[in-house]
């Protein structure tokens, strides 16, 4: 079951998304996201959802792997959408007892639905081309400034690494308690949802009790490895912007400019 | 060989209080630059806690333990010491901190404010050094045990240490695991001519080593060569230590009245002495 999950996973290769600097890709990143959140007709919206199609395209990964990480998403993604079809106020184009179908509600729910279709696409871009060290590593140099306000980037940062690095870790050892406890006659797979929560706190005890052991080995382990904290620390990295980077930076400011002239065109046609 | 770690009288109780159980009870023990030494005991006898000392994870309660003549004590050379010092633990899972393998092995180079130019250069020695240098990219929870442990040994070397301490560092991997980590030290001690320091429960792994320290509940009750501490079984069998199946044949055979006058220590020498035997029949 803990398998299918591919969110937040690294696909390791070397594509020109691959390739590209992490801190550029954070970046970028968070401009696509207010690009889709600025969006606000349909011309602009497929043409971010096209730039983006066109981004999933060249990290050479195939698409049925950035559906798999959509998977438990697309429940709240369908939820939101219908939900939207009928709480909208407007011009009624269907009527069933007290539901009413509006045209704002249809036009609502395909952007919220495409706006949350790709938030996930695009957040799934960063993270299947973008190892979880050089990911932490771009976000550590991207909220460095922080420091002057006496927020501990380097700890963040490190803190980051080892959730990064322990949720395979635990998940494999969530599948060996499972079966500890079906061994014991625990049984996980039958009742109503009620139930089934409960069966799994036999399995949530020891992996807590398990996950402390683990933490203290850790500590030891970093220690026996001279850590001590961000000072006088040095990185293997190092990172370079090159004109592959330059390149994504101009192709993803031009799309929010884009997006922009395009918002204000179909202002000035409403007014 | 000159001493490179001197552990003078050393006691350790977790409790400060004079009446707590002592773990480790007035240790005296010399390990040379460059040698191999198997410490062996019963489970709960002080192992782990001792080696814990050679590098200042631990401090003694009284006594002193002194690597390359820097006390542990010495709060200044903590980090000269436990780069000097390295220690594999038991569990290859809990070592590794970072998701990709070179990115870990870095972690200490990193860590002592190495130049990131050096930095890669022991990587990817280290790396080479345990024979995973093809797999310096790849992500640390897709590999076998025994190539977590060689990763986290890597980790240590990158950080040039002259002494490795390992913790019982095969106990949980399968025979070829096992295997593959046990050549890496053998190499690590004779080609590279660091200082290796192995606690182990398998009897075939302490007959490599140079020295065997045989400890008993906080007390070091014996040193000697492997060979001399394998022909006394009565000892062995007093501290609870498994006897390597070569050893207990010919031991056995011998009691059969057999004239054996050697000990074997592996399969090899076990078959040649046996084919001596037939042959002074001829």
């Amino acid at each position: 079951m803990l398998n299918n999950i591919t969110l937040g996973r690294f696909f390791p290769g070397s594509s020109f998304i691959h390739r590209l600097d992490p801190r550029v890709k954070v970046l970028l990143m968070i401009v696509l996201l207010l690009n889709i959140f600025l969006s606000t007709n349909y011309l602009s919206l497929f043409i971010v959802f096209f730039v983006v199609i066109l981004f999933i395209m060249l990290t050479k990964i195939s698409l049925k792997t950035y559906f798999k990480s959509m998977k438990f998403i697309l429940f709240v993604v369908l939820f939101t959408g219908i939900l939207n079809i009928f709480y909208a106020k407007g011009t009624t184009i269907f009527r069933l007892g007290t539901f009413s179908i509006t045209d704002e509600g249809i036009n609502n729910s395909i952007f919220v639905s495409m706006r949350l279709i790709m938030l996930i696409l695009v957040s799934s871009l960063l993270t299947f081309t973008t190892s979880p060290t050089n990911l932490t590593y771009a976000i550590e140099r991207l909220i460095r400034p922080l420091n002057k306000f006496k927020i501990k980037t380097h700890e963040l940062a490190m803190m980051m690494t080892i959730a990064l690095r322990f949720i395979p870790t635990l998940l494999e050892e969530i599948d060996k308690i499972i079966d500890a406890q079906k061994a014991r006659g625990a049984d996980m797979e039958t009742g109503n949802i009620l139930n089934r929560i409960k069966a799994f706190v036999p399995v949530l005890v020891p992996l807590f009790v398990s996950s402390f052991r683990r933490a203290y080995d850790l500590a030891l382990a970093m220690e026996c490895r001279c850590y001590n904290g961000g000072e006088g620390r040095t990185s293997m990295r190092i990172l370079h912007i090159c004109r592959n980077d330059i390149f994504a930076i101009l192709v993803v400011l031009g799309l929010f400019v884009l997006v922009l002239i395009i918002n204000n065109l179909f202002l000035a046609v409403s007014l | 060989m000159k001493s490179f770690i001197d552990i003078i009288d050393l006691n350790f109780s977790y409790n400060e209080d004079n009446n707590a159980k002592k773990i480790l009870n007035g240790i005296n023990l010399n390990i040379k630059k460059g040698e191999f030494l198997a410490i062996l005991g019963c489970n709960g006898s002080g192992k782990s806690t001792l080696i814990k000392h050679l590098n200042a994870m631990l401090l003694p309660t009284k006594g002193n333990v002194f690597v390359k003549g820097m006390n542990t004590k010495d709060e200044r050379k903590i980090y000269d010491i436990r780069s000097t010092v390295g220690l594999i633990l038991q569990n290859p899972d809990n070592q590794i901190v970072a998701s990709i393998v070179e990115d870990d092995v870095a972690f200490g180079p990193e860590n002592l404010g190495v130049a990131p130019k050096v930095i890669r250069e022991r990587v990817d020695m280290a790396l080479k050094l345990v024979d995973m240098y093809d797999y310096r990219k790849s992500t640390t929870y897709s590999l076998s045990g025994g190539q977590k442990q060689r990763v986290a040994i890597a980790g240590i070397i990158a950080m040039q240490p002259e002494c490795i301490l390992l913790d019982e560092p095969t106990s949980m991997l399968d025979p070829e695991g096992r295997k593959e980590v046990l050549d890496t030290i053998k190499n690590l001690n004779k080609n590279f001519e660091i200082t290796i320091v192995l606690i182990t429960h398998y009897m075939e792994e302490a007959v490599n080593a140079d020295r065997i320290a045989i400890i008993n509940e906080g007390k070091i009750v014996r040193v000697n060569t492997p060979r001399a501490i394998f022909s006394d079984i009565i000892f062995l069998k007093e501290y609870q230590l498994s006897i390597p199946p070569v050893v207990e044949l010919i031991h056995k055979l011998r009691l059969n009245g057999i004239n054996l006058n050697n000990i074997a220590l592996d399969e090899k020498e076990c078959i040649n002495i046996l084919k001596n035997y037939f042959n002074s029949f001829e």
